[in-house]
């Protein structure tokens, strides 16, 4: 059913209609809409689950790992500061290959304080062993909680993942959504059957140790099943595709992307904006197009380089910053690259919720074609 | 140890755990030099040290970690630790 409401309360929502039995998280902005809501569905008995209230951040994604390894479908929501708090936790979920689903309102990292959006939060998670699947508009955000579950508790991969959407561009703007009804999700999404469970009468633990005779195995075998995840992407985004018409059988997606000559890249709400600039710049005849990355985590290479093998430019257009490198989707996208004669040039912008506007997409589309690239754009020269 | 998905183990005693796979050195016992005093068996942290026979002591080199307390306190100088080739 369509109906008209804020991209938190879209997210609340579809994390209902998944049926999680345990729900952890500490309220943040701008993700705080989100566990709002659902609590006042566990409160109203419009959702039958625990929901664990606790005392940061740490603790939540805690008690999402002692849930989910009792055999409970768990759901937490962060960002930012939350996130960094939970990185030692993050690692543990993944490494005991726990399916819970986290919705990521991405916001940028203090100092200095920020409550706006970029992805620098998410970004920085990018080596913890969770997917990484970042939506465009509420109606993405929605639909990847159903299809992260899914992925997620498939017993070849059992990982958890990050469902990223930008802060406050998304997570408090009223869009039209299609909400799908509780019985087309069950169709959809099973019940959860977990691999593994804490069980009184056949004890067994998490996490155990390994030495260095081990370890290295237990990390590649991570590796191996953050890769499988890959065609799963595709196996249920086209089952998802089937079921509800929208098509997230991908890991990248294109836009006038197959005649372009030159190609911007990127992640999130911004490309939306990028595909209006797109459509302005072809009316006064430059061959551009869009490769949005929907999956980042894993890294979608052999097909970034396949969509883009035809291409004379690359503009990469990165929310983020690895401090005294560059943007991480700009790192990756040149050794996706590499080898080829592609001219590939990153772009630091919109941090800490500095807007980007179609106009600033035509001037970075201009500067890629005269060669100037990996660079901060959009900076105020009279402050520096 | 099997490669368990999750690295998940099951409650078991200590013995299930091998601490052999540890040892950098391993000890030699010379039953000629051995007095009988048994301080080896009475210091091993392992408590993995046997007696075999008249003066005879042998360690579990399943659970031996290589310490070399053995070795170190042996009044006989019996005991002698050996880099272990891997």
């Amino acid at each position: 059913m369509k109906e008209i409401i804020e991209g938190s309360y879209a997210v609340a929502e579809a994390v209902r209609l998944c049926r999680p039995q345990v729900i952890s998280a500490y309220p943040i902005t701008p993700q705080t809409h989100i566990v709002e809501a659902l609590a006042s569905m566990v409160a109203d008995c419009k959702l039958d689950a625990e929901y664990i209230c606790v005392e940061s951040e740490f603790s939540a994604l805690s008690a999402c790992i002692g849930a989910s390894t009792a055999g409970s479908r768990t759901y937490s929501a962060t960002t930012s500061q939350g996130l960094a708090l939970m990185y030692e936790v993050c690692f543990n979920a993944a490494g005991m290959r726990l399916p819970i689903v986290m919705t990521i309102a991405n916001r940028a990292m203090s100092a200095p304080l920020s409550i706006w959006n970029d992805q620098q939060d998410s970004i920085s998670l990018r080596d913890s062993g969770w997917i990484q699947l970042y939506a465009e508009d509420n109606q993405e955000a929605l639909d990847l909680h159903l299809l992260a579950y899914r992925i997620c508790e498939d017993h070849e991969i059992l990982l958890p993942a990050f469902v990223c959407f930008d802060g406050f561009i998304l997570s408090h703007t009223y869009e039209p959504v299609d909400m799908p009804s509780q019985e087309e999700v069950d169709a959809y999404l099973p019940a959860f059957n977990p691999y593994q469970r804490l069980d009184a009468k056949d004890p067994i633990s998490f996490g155990m140790y390994a030495t260095p005779d081990y370890y290295m195995e237990f990390r590649y075998e991570n590796q191996r099943a953050m890769l499988r995840t890959k065609k799963k992407i595709i196996e249920y985004g086209t089952l998802f595709k089937e079921q509800f018409g929208r098509d997230y059988s991908g890991l990248i997606e294109g836009y006038k992307l197959e005649d372009a000559e030159i190609a911007l890249v990127a992640m999130g709400s911004i490309c939306g904006t990028v595909k209006d600039a797109i459509d302005e710049m072809r009316n006064d005849g430059i061959k551009v197009g869009l490769l949005k990355i929907r999956c980042f985590r894993p890294f979608p290479e052999e097909e970034i380089a396949a969509a883009l093998a035809h291409v004379r430019t690359v503009a990469i257009l990165d929310k983020n910053v690895s401090l005294g490198s560059k943007g991480a989707v700009g790192l990756e996208i040149k050794d996706a690259l590499y080898g080829s004669s592609i001219a590939v040039y990153d772009y630091i912008l919109g941090l800490g919720g500095r807007d980007i506007r179609k106009k600033d997409i035509r001037a970075i589309t201009k500067l890629a074609e005269q060669g100037s690239g990996d660079m901060f754009y959009g900076l105020r020269e009279e402050l520096l | 140890m099997p490669l368990n998905i999750g690295c998940t183990a099951r409650p078991g005693r200590g013995r299930d755990n091998k601490t052999g796979s540890w040892r950098v050195f391993y000890p030699i016992f010379t039953d000629e030099k051995c007095t009988g005093c048994e301080i080896c068996i009475l210091l091993c942290p392992e408590g993995c040290i046997e007696k075999e026979g008249e003066k005879r002591y042998v360690p579990d080199l399943n659970y031996c970690k290589g310490c070399g307390l053995c070795a170190e306190e042996c009044p006989g100088e019996a005991i002698t630790m050996e880099k272990e080739e891997k």
